[in-house]
């Protein structure tokens, strides 16, 4: 098997596929939002809930999606429990620029910052497989941005 | 004749291969396992010294100059039209229009035949399985006219209901358009008996053969369709090349979709007066080296014969069936008994994006999504699939080595 292939399909990401976490949906959300890649019909239902000092308590999903795209969206729900908005978006970006292979692997603040989620950059050898991993992000984006929103990957 | 038997019918297996030069590619180190077929068909060199002789010896504008590259160009163009009309059993080539591909011409049907005829409550039925290009089209001219469009349902093996199709007939129908080959499920629609059931009615018969040409023996007469469209690149012809078949009296009574050079018999600012059919619905300078090409990819399928290219692809659809299934946790979708080779499937735990990435690491091309077909995954409760398309070119060694991959996409899957 390829190494590109199993840096791809990490334990952690099938783990993430198989048993995703925060599946499922909040009671009364401070933000929503439905996210579509009309492309392959992937579907991920992004909710949020602001909690004390303006952190995020809680972040979960619902949808239908590839194993990229789901891990994405559980870890992605674990990662920003705790967060602030502008963490948050900063989450986004250094997210974003991770699987496109826009930013190094170098150390630095971003990979402090993406902690468990640089697994993900092994994206980057699949160019279409990036709108997998980040349609997940992109919703969470809107759901913060409005109360419900929707977002496509087109 | 598309359904003589050609020169090179033998007992022989076909083995065509060679014939095409992209097939000895290697993708990342493996041999080029192409089951994308259904998305389009690769090219065999004598279709690719067609176009390249077109452009090499005969480069002119059609119907246009009286210099001799002109008439030569024009002669090979019009020589390409009576080829089409040889495939498809038309009585006249004057029948044969020239379009892009299967999804303008039907687009050309609804705008042109359609919408001058349809009132609002008027009924276009349409199966659930269409591509999108045989649906949309038909709702584009229903919300322009306050037509329906009602689709005609199907089995769990996607096989039509003909009892609900009957049922749905009446006098409102004006409009019945189905695909001859279903391009997710491979299932072979009884053309012959919905046609027969819409004229008793009195509705038109509009066929999508874009997935058929190529795969099975087309004869409009015996299908009793009005019009039939076919896409060239699916038939081993060049991209942005396909005809539109219509029979000669409605087309002759349709006004023209689009206005341009080549189709008009006067031109003045009080008006213009229309050219005949095939011209009327030819605007503007067509890919003439393409549809020359086109003429050469049915010279080609002739010379083996549509018959024998149905059975060789037999051979794999019965023995790629046998072989998916005995993959643990398959399920196939498209089971009718009257099908081609198309082998849709979903694999229990596995995404069909996730299955298609790792095939492409070992060279295997397969198509997954929703095939521009959402209604048929709707049907299936799936969100997409995985779709292995064959063609005469494929052998079973190239369904040994797919199930070879999907045994390691389970593998990877931890599923074994």
């Amino acid at each position: 098997m390829d190494s590109d292939l199993r840096e791809l399909y990490q334990q952690v990401i099938l783990d993430h596929h198989r048993h995703p976490r925060n599946f499922g949906e909040l009671d009364s959300p401070d933000g929503r939002a439905e996210g579509f890649n009309p492309l392959c019909g992937d579907r991920v239902n992004v909710e949020l809930k602001f909690g004390a000092e303006g952190r995020i308590e809680h972040v979960a999903f619902t949808g239908q999606g590839c194993a990229i795209c789901t891990a994405s969206a559980s870890l992605m729900t674990e990662c920003l429990t705790g967060k602030t908005r502008e963490e948050g978006e900063a989450l986004v970006e250094d997210f974003r620029e991770l699987v496109t292979g826009t930013r190094d692997a170098a150390p630095g603040d971003a990979e402090e910052r993406l902690g468990k989620l640089a697994i993900f950059a092994g994206v980057r050898e699949f160019p279409v497989r990036v709108k997998c991993a980040t349609l997940p992000w992109h919703t969470f984006h809107a759901a913060l941005a409005s109360e419900s929103g929707r977002v496509s990957t087109e | 004749m598309s359904t003589a038997t050609g020169d090179r019918a033998s007992t022989r297996p076909l083995d065509v291969r060679s014939e095409f030069p992209l097939l000895r590619r290697e993708i990342g180190g493996h041999p080029l396992v192409y089951l994308d077929s259904a998305a389009t068909t690769q090219k065999p060199m004598a279709v690719l010294a067609a176009e390249r002789d077109f452009y090499e010896r005969l480069n002119a504008n059609v119907h246009r100059g009286v210099h001799r590259l002109s008439v030569e160009a024009t002669e090979a163009y019009e020589g390409a039209r009576g080829q089409v009309a040889g495939l498809l059993g038309a009585e006249d080539p004057r029948e044969i229009v020239f379009v892009r591909g299967a999804t303008e011409a039907i687009n050309l049907v609804a705008q042109s035949y359609a919408r001058p005829r349809l009132s609002p409550g008027d009924e276009i039925l349409v199966t659930w399985m269409e591509h999108h290009s045989n649906l949309v089209p038909w709702q584009l001219v229903a919300e322009q006219t306050g037509a329906h469009v009602r689709g005609i349902p199907m089995d769990d093996r996607g096989v039509l209901d003909l009892e609900a199709y009957e049922r749905m007939l009446g006098s409102r129908t004006r409009v019945v358009a189905v695909g001859h080959v279903s391009n997710a499920l491979g299932t072979v629609n009884p053309v012959a008996r919905l046609a027969e059931l819409a004229h008793g009615v009195g509705a038109a018969v509009v066929v999508d053969g874009a997935q058929s040409a190529a795969h099975v023996p087309v004869d409009v007469q015996a299908l009793g369709a009005d019009f039939y469209a076919i896409s060239g690149h699916k038939a081993f012809a060049p991209m942005g090349t396909g005809a539109l078949w219509g029979r000669l009296a409605l087309l002759d009574e349709m006004p023209p979709w689009m206005g341009g050079g080549d189709m008009i018999r006067s031109v003045s600012f009080q008006g213009s007066t229309w050219a005949d059919v095939p011209a009327k619905f030819e605007a503007g300078t067509p890919n003439a080296g393409g549809i020359v090409a086109l003429g050469a990819a049915i010279e080609w399928m002739s010379a083996i014969g549509l018959d024998r290219i149905r059975e060789h692809e037999d051979d794999l659809l019965r023995y790629g069936t046998a072989a998916l299934a005995a993959v643990p946790g398959l399920r196939l979708i498209g089971t009718a008994p009257d099908k081609v080779a198309i082998l849709s499937f979903v694999l229990e735990g596995v995404h069909p994006h996730d299955v298609g990435t790792i095939l492409d690491r070992e060279g295997i091309a397969v198509r997954t999504g929703h095939h521009c077909a959402q209604p048929v995954m709707e049907h299936f409760g799936v969100p997409a699939t995985t779709r292995a398309s064959l063609s005469v070119y494929n052998t079973r060694e190239d369904l040994d080595a797919l199930v070879a991959g999907l045994q390691r996409v389970r593998q990877l899957f931890g599923q074994e």
